[in-house]
């Protein structure tokens, strides 16, 4: 077994960094990462200040030049990506363990609850992703734990669906039925045999669904429905700077880049790890 | 029993799993409906920011506030509120916008025909262009053309319509100041009649989409190309160009159909930041300045429609998918 399994696990990591665009896109998201962390202890001035007339051009005070209140661009780009990302990280994690649960359960129980619980991923399937979001909005206003708890609930149809599926082809092997006649309960069966089996599926779909998860968050933000001014936040300063296109450009561009990078980086290395995984989740299908 | 009665008996219950799925297929997504309105009305109203307080401001005094409170019935019990309004909505009645008064299906009317000029030019440049690079990456599968195509629309999938539309903007509407940075219209007036400012919001959207069904198509392609009925005819000696148009991709009709509703599903989504992007007096443009203005009875009427035109979507689509692929017919 253990011989057996070492090549692949080999094999695996040697596609993940075999290819240049995967090596590239490792290395901005770790940059990026850093960024967010470390960024804020860089910034030459306070993001949230006014300290200059609207949409200067770069200048040695203002490597990037200002914002449309006079703010140093620069020092909102380098604390700018927390909120997506956070914001991001904390929904994904939310929906796996809400969509998890849901999906142990019915995949454990079968019958009615089975039927009862899909139906109701059904029902949360029939909203397009960003209508449900702006939806809220509009219920609790620029609220960031709904934008959390809403994006999250967009991930939990897809998360039980998994879970389930993998759930139903385990509780049938051996070692469940082992564990059912030790006279086990329930909660540790689910627990100690099956998550650690149904573990696979849930890794190669947890990169795509991180990224749709920051696509979703940068959306609202850029619609002025998340994060509000004067926070910093890449997205929205896309659209806040948008009317000085002409007189700073980079207050626009900058911010656009970085999203770019971070999006589109994690989405080739989340499919690459997809990949190694024998998967082929997809971004755009869960985007809807 | 004469002969033709019990062959025509035969020939209906032969037909009746399909039409019993139809019904069950047509009386869920009906129901699904159903519970998306009652989801969109619960969230609007049930939550915090009472009507009356967003018409008067803050400065309104608590009579004031109850008075309007009863004159727009909000002081009855929510599911007789939840009664009345998809009563009118059953009768074309949406309901009053709280920022202009105008009734709500007016102002959906008035932007539903730009939406679909918008969406609609978007899938006629999209789609061929699409097929043709979905299919070319797929049968040169592990070619540079397949690396080519599949790195760029890997890419362009993640990149969010908001950046590639202000990228474009930034492009061609000021660096080479070729066309509109924005698309902003009079009122009244069609789209059409300046069609330049139509080009960057199709492209923003295209961006995205196109990627989306290049890959669909690509992973179909591959499929069918390494089938045993490719195979077959390709040893038969049937030329490489008759097998792909043949063979290959009449049997990627099924994903096909399941590939253009998603898309369809898809621009619902990307309609509503591409919009605001151009600033583009569309649906979407409008739920997001409605939702901004927390004007309740246009965010109802705009989301109640678009999801359930996503839900028909889905049900035309499987619909289509059962008919045209009979092998499906035995899972029914």
């Amino acid at each position: 077994m253990i011989a057996a399994s070492q090549p692949r696990l080999r094999r695996n990591s040697q596609t993940l960094t075999s290819s240049w665009p995967t090596r590239i896109s490792l290395v901005v998201v770790v940059l990026l990462l850093l960024l967010v962390i470390f960024g804020p202890l860089l910034t030459p001035h306070s993001p949230t200040a006014e300290l200059g007339p609207p949409f200067a051009r770069p200048s040695s005070a203002f490597p990037l030049g200002t914002d449309y209140a006079g703010e140093d661009v620069l020092s909102r780009v380098l604390v700018g990506g927390r909120s997506v990302i956070l914001i991001g990280g904390i929904a994904t994690v939310i929906g796996y363990l809400i969509g998890g649960v849901i999906g142990l359960v019915a995949g454990y129980q079968r019958g009615l609850t089975d039927s009862i619980l899909m139906r109701g991923m059904d029902a949360l399937l029939a909203f397009p992703p960003i209508i449900f979001l702006l939806l809220l909005a509009t219920g609790f206003g620029n609220s960031l734990t709904a934008l959390t708890l809403g994006i999250a609930l967009i991930h939990v149809p897809g998360v039980a669906r998994i879970v389930r599926t993998a759930a139903l082809e385990t509780s049938v092997r051996g070692y469940v039925e082992a564990a059912l006649a030790r006279g086990d309960r329930v909660r540790v069966i689910l627990r100690r045999e099956i998550l650690p089996n149904i573990w696979g599926p849930i890794v190669a779909d947890g990169g795509p669904r991180f990224t749709v998860s920051i696509l979703l968050v940068a959306a609202v933000n850029f619609l002025g429905l998340g994060i509000a001014p004067p926070n910093a936040d890449w997205a929205l300063m896309i659209s806040e700077n948008r009317s000085g296109l002409t007189l700073n450009p980079l207050s626009v561009l900058v911010p656009a880049f970085m999203i770019a990078a971070l999006t589109v980086s994690l989405n080739l290395l989340a499919d690459q790890i997809a990949r190694a995984h024998g998967s082929s989740v997809d971004v755009q299908a869960m985007r809807r | 029993m004469s002969a033709t009665a019990l062959k025509v008996r035969v020939k209906l219950r032969a037909r009746h799993p399909l039409v019993a799925y139809a019904f069950r297929r047509t009386a869920i997504a009906v129901l699904l409906i159903a519970l998306v309105s009652l989801i969109v009305f619960a969230a609007t109203e049930v939550l915090p920011g009472n009507a009356a307080d967003q018409i008067l401001g803050r400065g309104a005094t608590a009579a004031q506030k109850a008075q309007l409170t009863r004159q727009l019935g909000l002081d009855r019990p929510l599911l007789a509120q939840y009664g009345s309004w998809i009563f009118g909505v059953l009768h074309g009645d949406f309901g009053q916008s709280l920022a202009s008064g105008e009734p709500v299906s007016t102002f959906i009317a008035g932007r539903l025909g730009n939406s679909l000029i918008l969406a609609i030019g978007a899938l006629i440049v999209m789609i061929p262009i699409s097929v043709v690079l979905g299919t070319l990456s797929g049968v040169r599968r592990g070619r540079p053309v397949d690396h080519a195509v599949s790195g760029v629309s890997l890419a362009l999938i993640a990149l969010p319509e908001f950046v590639s539309g202000t990228i474009l903007a930034v492009v061609f509407g000021v660096t080479l100041a070729v066309l509109p940075p924005t698309s902003i219209i009079p009122v009244g007036s069609s789209p059409l009649t300046d069609p330049k400012i139509l080009i960057l919001p199709i492209l923003t959207l295209c961006f995205a989409g196109s990627a989306y069904i290049i890959r669909m198509l690509r992973a179909g392609v591959v499929e069918a190309m390494a089938s045993e009925y490719v195979q077959a005819a390709r040893l038969n000696g049937v030329p490489e160009g008759r097998v792909v148009r043949r063979h290959a991709l009449r049997n990627a009709l099924a994903p096909t159909v399941q590939v253009v509703a998603l898309t369809l599903q898809w621009l619902v989504g990307g309609i509503v930041v591409t919009e605001t992007v151009f600033a583009y007096p569309g649906l979407g443009q409008g739920l997001v300045q409605a939702v901004t203005a927390r004007d309740i009875p246009v965010v109802q009427g705009i989301t109640v429609l678009l999801a359930s035109f996503y839900i028909l979507v889905n049900l035309a689509a499987d619909m289509t998918v059962i008919i045209l692929v009979p092998k499906l017919r035995t899972e029914l």
